[in-house]
């Protein structure tokens, strides 16, 4: 069996201006913006479809590639 | 872009309504432009009070008008803002601009109550472009100085509104959040009062 390969996104906390555009297209709840200060994203669930990319007006948000 | 929308509906994307409302009821009489004073205090209150950005993420009513043109009805072009437009420098040069011409506008409504300025009855767009706006104010039904507030605290609010939608318009639907002073303000707040995590 090989790994599977698998799309995530993730936020740079230094470029997220915590505006919590992310949270609200999420599909499955998993970027949240943390404490007022930066969003984050539950990778174990993100499905990686990219629509929390699609709006982050601080580009903020890249889609990763994680085994 | 194509239209996204939110995966569940919530009451306060509705919210935009009070930016409509404000606006419209700020061109018939100007003294509704003190109610502006919520979305001043309201941010504060959530970072302060809460350690929170709720404010900015739920219930700013520019940051939902923002979303529901550009993002839900698509009217934006989905475009990341240059990088210089996102920078920090950009961003904190912007707020002290900002603030700066909030301070000179308290400054006029104290030249306007000490009697040293004549009112103006007009809103300034973009911190020099004098629109007149008589017709909505009544000489004489508040003190000159409350009526110079109103005129400069609307002048800002519809300055960053246009400023929002063009940004909206050009780049993705809620990139004035990225500069605007409001979240800037309340993000250090929520970074300092939650340690620099
Ligand atoms: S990629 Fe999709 S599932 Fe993952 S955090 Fe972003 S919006 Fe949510
Ligand atoms: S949309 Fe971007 S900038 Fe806004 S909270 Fe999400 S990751 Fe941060
Ligand atoms: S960043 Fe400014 S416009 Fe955007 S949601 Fe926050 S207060 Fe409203």
């Amino acid at each position: 069996m090989g790994n599977v390969k698998r799309r995530h996104a993730a936020v740079e906390r230094g470029v997220c201006v915590a505006c919590g555009s992310c949270e609200d297209v999420c599909p499955r709840g998993v970027v949240k913006v943390m404490k007022g200060s930066y969003a984050a994203v539950d990778i174990s669930l993100c499905i990686g479809c990219g629509r929390c990319e699609m709006v982050c007006p601080a580009g903020a948000v890249t889609m990763e590639v994680a085994e | 872009m194509k239209p996204i929308q939110p995966i569940k509906k919530r009451w306060y994307h509705y919210l935009w309504i009070w930016s409509v409302f404000y606006f419209a009821m700020g061109f018939f009489n100007i003294i509704f432009a003190w109610l502006g004073l919520i979305s001043f205090f309201l941010p504060f209150v959530f970072a302060i009070g809460f350690g929170t950005k709720d404010f900015c993420n739920k219930y700013c009513d520019r940051g939902q008008l923002l979303r529901v043109i550009g993002g839900q009805t698509g009217f934006s072009t989905g475009k990341l803002m240059p990088s210089w437009l996102r920078s920090s420098w950009f961003r904190y040069g912007f707020l002290t601009f900002f603030m700066s011409m909030f301070g000179q506008m308290l400054y006029t409504t104290y030249l306007v109550s000490a009697g040293a300025k004549e009112l103006s009855e007009a809103v300034t767009l973009f911190w020099s472009i004098r629109v007149p706006w008589e017709w909505a104010y009544t000489a004489g039904s508040v003190e000159p100085w409350q009526a110079q507030f109103a005129f400069g605290l609307y002048s800002l609010m519809l300055t960053s509104a246009i400023i929002g939608i063009l940004l909206m318009l050009l780049f993705k639907p809620r990139s004035w959040c990225a500069v605007c002073p409001m979240g800037t303000m309340t993000q250090m707040i929520c970074k300092v009062r939650n340690n620099n995590e």
